[in-house]
């Protein structure tokens, strides 16, 4: 009798206990998320949508006076703005992705606490929004590079800009897989939140994005490429500056541990919402 | 008969009594290390068992239930029966322990007003928004727009943001929108205890119009018995986990009534119980209470109930009374009454006073009091020093020349006898009294 019944709840729950066909139904879903986080970001601000360029406006214009300026740190010959340009888009798009998506449990608990929907509908439809924002920057790099351009400065943008959406969606995948891993643990260990701050500052700065990464040392220069985050910005600056050398091996690695990461990040959420409110 | 849409077979739900888990990583780390060693924990609070950290409780605790399409099934219990786990179960919120659930069709579960509303955004994108969390596609909610907007009344302001709106309103679109949406099944906890009356009545027609022309399910739950006997065509009552009945509507009340009255206890030692609110029993406090006269609290219509109450201050008040308010066994207020003089204390009194009430008024049934000790202050507003538990009274009425009682109708007053004075049937003695 259990065929024409559409759903079945039942206690057991495996690992691998999950439903991506029914993620897919709920497109529509996912998409009004993705509408209303953009919506409602900039209500009741005086500038509204025009922090999308200010923001990243104003951390480039510090990183090129601290970094560039005080610190004197080598842009691989690029012009400063361009380079931080850069790499913040692609930085920031990667750290608010994860700790937006790393608090899903704790901060939409009254929802989920009354409705049942895939859940991982929430934190996908954070790093899509995300989306909105690398785009602007994307742009105004864009703009930055041409003006550079005019100028007569030296500027090697090249074919590897083909590869430009693929490495959105393997930050995107690689945000979201650390989110939601975090995102589960929170529901049981609130330190989480607090570290998960700290830790991105701090992976920041063992990636290459405010220095370039021809100033890492020889001998530890396997070790710091197993970040995932390493590779991925180096082939980005590569195809829009054209400074550095692509390291396509360790983006082969790179991939491996974006995937590892999701994957683990989705079997542990399935895990965790299914109980979770009975924890939170 | 119909087909059945859902099957719920042997479910349970068990939750861990207490903390649940470490509140953080280091001290279930320092909790596992100690017990490693044979330690205690340092994160036990003093005096606590070791044993008492995996002590669990069955919220449901083997649940077999079937229901058809097109039933509207109540369900009733006391606190703590289960009934809002097994909604949640069944909208999916939590996972159960054991057991299975099968579903035919969409569940639309409406556990709480406003359901995924989002303040910023307007009436209209949150009817998309809550079609979406459904599962409908924004061409499926387009169908339903129109009457959603017109149910909720709330026309002229669609296209605000809900943040703006009064609780009233967001009430009704809450509700326009759960019972409008393309659902099979719609789960309602509790949800017209707001609203205006004349709204809550629209939703009842709503819903049973929705269970019996449009052949969804409705799934209510409720501790207000006169909407479930409205609406309800079948009812389950919930006790301690377990379906305690299953069935007609009216036995199902009853027998939630008969349960909650315990056992017309007569004797209330009131001395050591922990008050419900921090303020009670701290200027004085009730210690003892007993129903003088009585085996067991059950009184024929015409008695006199006496009640012996043993009570002391702890500080001097003037203008100290008692008295107690009455409700039937379903918690609907009946009435309040007080003692004809008041007390003034002098501290560290004992009092052993005795009460009397003449319940001739009340309509047979079950009934509990609230006996309550108060003060008036210079302007006469009351204060509270301390209330007792239920007691419950169950009052009989044998007199056989009396019309039977239908509570539904009359309510628990049976007023002053109606005295005719004159027959009319041969107009000869006219008798003025």
């Amino acid at each position: 009798m259990g065929e024409k019944f559409t759903t079945h709840i039942k206690s057991r729950n495996g690992w691998f206990d999950i439903n991506i066909i029914e993620l897919f139904q709920y497109k529509d879903l996912t998409w009004l998320f993705v509408k209303r986080n953009i919506k409602v970001t900039y209500k009741q601000t005086i500038l509204g949508p025009l922090w999308l360029i200010l923001n990243p406006m104003l951390t480039v214009l510090l990183y090129s006076f601290v970094f560039g300026s005080i610190a004197g740190m080598s842009t691989d010959g690029s012009p400063q703005l361009a380079f931080y340009l850069a790499s913040n888009a692609l930085w920031s798009y990667f750290a608010t992705s994860l700790s937006q998506t790393s608090t899903t449990f704790t901060s939409n608990a009254t929802i989920f606490g009354k409705v049942y929907f895939p859940r991982l509908t929430m934190p996908i439809s954070t790093v899509l929004t995300g989306i909105l924002n690398l785009l602007v920057q994307i742009g105004m790099l864009m703009v930055a590079l041409i003006i550079y351009k005019l100028q007569g400065v030296q500027i090697n943008t090249n074919i590897t800009i083909l590869l430009i959406p693929i490495l959105i969606l393997q930050i995107a995948v690689l945000g979201l897989g650390c989110g939601i891993i975090i995102s589960a643990l929170t529901t049981k260990y609130r330190d989480l939140t607090i570290v998960v701050t700290f830790g991105v500052q701090l992976w920041m700065y063992a990636s290459p994005v405010v220095y370039s990464i021809a100033q890492i040392p020889d001998k530890i220069y396997f070790l710091y490429m197993l970040n995932p985050i390493a590779p991925i910005i180096s082939i980005w600056r590569y195809a829009f500056l054209g400074s550095g050398e692509p390291p396509y091996f360790y983006w082969g690695i790179s991939w491996i541990v974006t995937m590892v990461v999701l994957i683990l990040g989705i079997i542990l959420f399935s895990k965790v919402e299914k109980t979770f409110m009975d924890t939170v | 008969m119909g087909e059945t849409v859902i099957k719920i077979d042997n479910l349970k739900k068990k939750y861990r009594l207490g903390t649940i888990g470490g509140a953080t990583l280091n001290a279930e780390l320092q909790s596992w290390w100690a017990r490693k060693r044979g330690k205690e924990d340092p994160n036990l609070r003093l005096g606590e068992e070791q044993e008492d950290i995996n002590v669990t409780f069955w919220a449901l605790n083997g649940i077999n239930l079937e229901v058809e399409r097109g039933e509207a099934l109540g369900i009733i219990g006391a606190n703590g029966a289960g009934k809002s786990t097994l909604l949640k179960i069944l909208s999916r919120v939590t996972a159960p322990t054991e057991g299975d659930i099968w579903i035919k069709g969409r569940i639309s579960s409406m556990l709480e007003v406003g359901t995924g509303f989002h303040g910023e955004l307007t009436g209209r994108e949150n009817i998309y928004m809550n079609g979406a969390i459904l599962g409908m596609t924004k061409k499926e909610v387009d169908i339903k727009m129109e009457s959603i907007i017109e149910f909720s009344e709330c026309q002229q302001f669609i296209d605000t943001p809900v943040k703006r709106y009064s609780s009233g309103m967001y009430v009704k679109l809450a509700f326009a929108v759960a019972a409008n949406l393309d659902a099979d099944i719609l789960v309602m906890d509790e949800v017209l205890a707001v609203g205006d009356m004349k709204f809550q009545k629209k939703c009842l027609g709503k819903m049973g119009d929705v269970a019996n022309n449009e052949g969804k399910t409705v799934l209510y739950v409720s501790h207000n018995m006169n909407t479930v006997r409205s609406l309800c065509t079948r009812c389950i009552v919930l006790n301690k986990g377990q379906i305690a009945y299953d069935g007609d509507v009216e036995t199902a009340i009853q027998i939630y009534l008969e349960n909650n009255k315990e056992d017309l206890k007569t004797i209330f030692d009131t001395s050591k119980d922990k008050r419900p609110l921090y303020d009670l029993g701290k200027k004085g406090c009730i210690d003892f209470i007993q129903l003088l006269n009585k085996e067991s609290a059950r009184y024929d219509v015409c008695e006199k109930m006496l009640i012996k109450v043993k009570w002391r201050m702890k500080c001097c008040i003037d203008k100290v009374k008692l008295g107690f308010s009455l409700k039937y066994a379903d918690g609907t207020n009946i009435g309040f009454t007080e003692t004809d003089a008041s007390f003034d204390v002098t501290s560290g009194n004992d009092y052993e006073t005795i009460l009397e009430y003449n319940l001739s008024n009340l309509a047979e049934g079950v009934y509990f009091i609230y006996l309550q000790l108060f003060y008036l202050d210079e302007l006469n507003i009351v204060h509270g020093i301390d209330q007792s538990e239920k007691i419950f009274i169950e009052i009989i009425d044998n007199d056989p020349s009396k019309t039977s009682w239908q509570r539904q109708y009359w309510g628990s007053i049976r007023l002053n006898t109606l005295k005719i004075i004159k027959k009319g049937i041969n107009d000869e003695d006219i008798i003025f009294k």
